[in-house]
């Protein structure tokens, strides 16, 4: 295939940056589109360019790692993927293809395609946890039965990657669908329930202090999320945001 | 310097007890005034960060992702293994021991692997309360399935993510530390060299891969948790950025790195494709619980599939050789995972491979999807024999099961494996290999230590299905605060270390100049360009099997690479940024001397065990050829250097409580 890329490139954070076309040739529709990347950047090094920066790293969706958006996409075009999930099949000989950072102020750029998501880690360091001893003494872990539905809901809200496509799509850049699938494992397991009033207080307080926006239900998170992460999550904090608000 | 494993004396169920009940123990105040460097934050550095801090030391953790949830434990599928016997079907201490140490072809430690054994139950529980959700039965406990190499239901799940809850897990304890303040966490930080004080470890120099200033850290200890090696053969399982550099630049400094040759290759990854590719997909071996495994039974039909001419589902039951289940009729498709892989190479080799390149045989979920939907039908009350009712609730069963699994391969290889067999082949997946340890998890530099998948301590020679998360599980968050107290109780009044000593001043220069090399070099490839290339020499010569020719030319052959990447690298720009390119370089360099010294361990070791095959050991009927009389040991090499020059020590191996026989699955 045979296409024109339109690339957002910026030095640094300070940088203005700006789209710089790079028209490819010979891409094949089995390869990801990260591999595709790595074509385009030999074809750089080889001239002498500076190759594009982007994050990845287990090319297989899991780690959350890689980002970018594509033709205005978070993850592009395909629905359940990640960016290193996504094939050249999706796409047309001839196609121009537009490729930018996640953008969101939350989210600064560090260099062309790469964006700080540490932001994300912060908001855990305010409550994402239960506060156990590491130490092992605990109990049997059979000594507290969990039902089988509670634990697979529990087990759907823990999939999240933390790549941070719900923030980068969400018209508000809100990171409620991240904050809100941690708060929904730790809420529905008794394990959790302790200290369920302090971590949604927490949680919430440190999302708005990191300038994520507010959400206003339009859903667009849930589309984009490739971990299939539900907007009953929302839901479910906000409740127990509500109630923790009430005691507090 | 003689190796000393400092396994503790008494009956091998008392040691690790006998053990504890003896050590130093550090008064909670001084912890305080302690600090420790852990590099790392997957399963075995996450964890080890986390119960550190939790005992009151100062901890600063390292990991090059953004993130310490991005760690390559992530990516993990299946399970890990607790000896905990919740399905009453023979499951203890002693089996899970004994199948750890035969799975490993007789070659691990057994004082650890019994110690591992031992704490594996502890694991869980501590996982379940950190709010892990692991997969239930419907009465509300956890459930198990089984794994490759075992005849016990031993292994717990969270569906085909068990790493990444597991990982979150630890990543979870370590936040509740960093907001603490316990924990100091450097995300995006590399680290490029150990440095040494009057013979301790005391610290490393790390590069901001952001801004790219190298820093200089100290501590009271160092520990080493940055996974496998396995990506010196370019294409693996493993996640791009891993590396070895950590790994090798302690062992630059005096660790000794032990049996390099002993990788793992996985028998069920998605095939290779075309040049293009940057890794290889695992499928979890869980799959086999499910899964047969076969290829076509005539040369003809093999050749049709291949053209296009035929599809599998085109053969019958008799017209398919489901060769596992043939050659090994007590563990069938659960054979471990060098034998797996071997008789599927074997196969291929013989002309039966299914896809284009004749590099791939099919794993197929017919026979259980057939199963699940009868059951199904019989509970629900509905029709055992409608065809198409039953194949939607086979579906479901396993769709349940394996769904993310499915929806992997299907994006990979645009097929559905529902319908059509997924095709599979060995890749490279697992390093046994790594720095040598003795009891207390501390290499042969005082106050270093390694753990989780860096160090060579718990698998011998294979490492079965679900261990290396248990492995790195209990180095962190059992083992190492003990034996690190240890270590430490005679530092408590040190102080801090300043990094002002010339031993930083100079491991600070040396890191600064290989950089300035590299950028300033001018050379004609890229760094991918030579890492393709080790990576071709390490698969063709050093892969999943070897012989001596092969090992001679590749020893050669990349000592000749290597020079050429010093000569013709080219790294485009500069040092004080953000420069992927130059992060790439520093770790290829390191693959390249380890490459090396990887061939040369495999060509000394004259024999065949897990995953080292040698060609020219092996049975009338190709299985591993074992020489206890000659290689019971494990190979410990030290720098000198050269890869070419490093000198062999050996560390016998003890087995008082296992026979050593010859590992059969039949
Ligand atoms: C696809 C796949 C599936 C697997 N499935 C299973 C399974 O089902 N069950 C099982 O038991 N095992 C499984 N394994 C094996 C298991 O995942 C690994 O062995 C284990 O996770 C390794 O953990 P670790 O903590 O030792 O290292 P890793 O998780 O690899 O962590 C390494 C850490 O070190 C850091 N690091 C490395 N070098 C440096 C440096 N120079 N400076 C700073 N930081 C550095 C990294 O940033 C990272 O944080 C699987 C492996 C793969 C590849
Ligand atoms: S909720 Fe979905 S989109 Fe948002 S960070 Fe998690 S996985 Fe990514
Ligand atoms: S690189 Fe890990 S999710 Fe894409």
């Amino acid at each position: 295939m045979k296409l024109t890329l339109k690339i957002w490139r910026q030095k640094n954070a300070e940088d203005k940056g700006g789209i710089v076309d790079y028209p490819i040739d010979g891409i094949e529709p089995d390869m990801s589109f990260l591999e595709m990347l790595d074509v385009l950047n030999e074809q750089l090094i080889n001239k002498g360019e500076e190759p594009v920066a982007f994050d990845h790293d287990c090319r297989e969706g899991i780690c959350g790692m890689c980002s970018l958006f594509i033709n205005g996409e978070a993850h592009g075009p395909d629905r359940g993927v990640t960016t290193c999930q996504l094939h050249m099949r999706m796409f047309k000989d001839g196609d121009t293809i537009f490729i930018e950072p996640f953008r969101a102020k939350a989210f600064p750029v560090i260099k062309d395609l790469v964006v700080d998501r540490t932001s994300f880690d912060r908001i855990q360091h305010a409550g994402g946890f239960i506060s156990v001893n590491t130490s092992g003494n605990t109990i049997d872990a059979n000594t507290i039965p969990i039902n089988k539905h509670d634990a697979d809901m529990a087990f759907d809200a823990a999939t999240c990657i933390g790549c941070g496509a719900c923030v980068a799509t969400c018209k508000n850049s809100s990171a409620m669908l991240f904050v809100s699938a941690k708060v929904s494992q730790y809420a529905l397991l008794p394990q959790g329930r302790i200290e369920a009033t302090d971590r949604v207080l927490n949680m919430v307080h440190q999302m708005d202090a990191e300038g994520f926006g507010n959400c206003t239900n339009t859903g667009a998170c849930e589309v984009e999320c490739p971990k299939g992460i539900s907007l009953e999550n929302i839901a479910r904090m906000n409740r127990e945001y509500l109630s923790a608000s009430l005691k507090g | 310097m003689a190796l000393d494993s400092k396994i503790p004396h008494g009956p091998i169920s008392d040691k690790w007890t006998d053990y504890k009940d003896h050590i130093n123990l550090v008064n909670p105040a001084n912890k305080r005034n302690l600090d420790v460097i852990v590099v790392g934050t997957g399963l075995a550095g996450g964890s080890a960060a986390a119960t550190l801090a939790e005992l009151g030391y100062n901890v600063k953790a390292f990991c090059f992702q953004d993130s310490p949830r991005r760690a390559h434990s992530i990516a993990a599928q299946g399970g890990i293994n607790a000896a905990k016997n919740y399905q009453g079907d023979g499951d203890s201490v002693f089996r899970l021991f004994y199948d750890t140490v035969k799975g490993g072809d007789y070659r691990a430690r057994e004082a650890n692997v019994h110690r591992l054994a031992e704490v594996s139950a502890n694991i869980i529980d501590q996982c379940v309360a950190q709010g892990v959700p692991l997969a239930r039965e419907y009465g509300g406990l956890l459930d198990n399935r089984s794994f490759g190499g075992t005849l016990v239901s031993r292994t717990f799940y969270a569906k085909g993510q068990t790493g990444q809850q597991l990982l979150l897990g630890a990543y979870s304890a370590m936040n509740r530390q960093i907001g603490r303040g316990k924990i100091k966490m450097y995300n995006r930080h590399e680290m490029l060299d150990l440095v040494i004080v009057d013979g301790k470890a005391r610290g490393i120099i790390a590069r901001n891969l952001i801004t790219g200033e190298i820093e200089r850290h100290s501590a009271h200890a160092v520990v080493i948790g940055s996974g496998g090696y396995g990506n010196v053969f370019f294409l693996s399982t493993n996640a791009m950025g891993s590396n070895a550099t950590a790994a090798w630049k302690i062992h630059k400094k005096g660790a000794f790195f032990a049996n390099p040759c002993y990788t793992q290759i996985h028998p069920t990854c998605i095939p290779v494709s075309g040049d293009h590719q940057s890794k290889l997909t695992l499928m979890s071996e869980s799959l086999r619980n499910d899964g047969r495994i076969w290829v076509p039974a005539k040369l003809e039909d093999a050749k049709a599939i291949r053209e296009g001419k035929k599809k599998p589902t085109d053969l019958s039951e008799e017209e398919r050789d489901y060769y596992l289940e043939r050659r090994y009729p007590s563990f069938g498709n659960l054979v471990p995972r060098d034998v797996a892989s071997r008789a599927a190479k074997e196969r291929c080799d013989a002309g039966f491979g299914v896809n284009k390149t004749g590099e791939a045989v099919y794993l197929d979920f017919a026979a259980a999807i057939q199963r699940y939907g009868k059951e199904q039908a019989y509970v629900k009350g509905l029709d055992a024999n409608d065809k198409n009712l039953v194949i939607k609730l086979g579906t479901e069963v396993v769709e349940n099961k394996y769904g993310n699994l499915f929806q992997m391969y299907l994006k990979i290889v645009d097929e559905n494996p529902y319908i059509t067999p997924m095709m599979i082949y060995p890749a490279v997946h697992y390093t046994m290999g790594g720095t040598w340890v003795d009891y207390n998890l501390m290499t042969t530099i005082p106050g270093c230590f390694s753990i989780g998948e860096s160090n060579f301590s718990d698998h011998g020679a294979n490492r079965l299905g679900a261990s290396a998360l248990m492995q790195g599980l209990a180095d962190g968050y059992f083992v190492l605060p003990y034996t690190i107290g240890d270590y430490l109780s005679p530092d408590i009044k040190m102080g801090p270390i300043s990094t002002d000593l010339p031993e930083f001043v100079e491991a600070e220069k040396a890191v600064k100049d290989q950089i300035e090399k590299f950028l300033n070099n001018n050379g004609t490839h890229s760094v991918d360009h030579f890492h393709k290339k080790l990576g071709k020499i390490m698969w063709d010569k050093v892969g999943m099997a070897r012989n001596a020719k092969g090992l001679n030319e590749a020893i050669v052959e990349i000592a000749a690479l290597r020079e050429e990447f010093y000569r013709d690298v080219k790294v485009p720009g500069k040092a004080n940024e953000f420069n992927q390119e130059l992060e790439k370089a520093t770790r290829v360099a390191d693959f390249l001397e380890l490459g090396e010294l990887f061939a040369k361990d495999a060509l000394h070791r004259n024999e065949s065990c897990g995953g080292h095959f040698r060609e020219e050991y092996q049975s009338a009927d190709g299985e591993a050829q074992r020489d206890d009389e000659n290689f019971a040991y494990v190979a410990a090499w030290e720098y000198k250097g050269k890869p070419s020059d490093a000198v062999l020590h050996k560390e016998e191996l003890v087995f008082d409580n296992i026979k050593l026989v010859t590992r059969s699955y039949k």
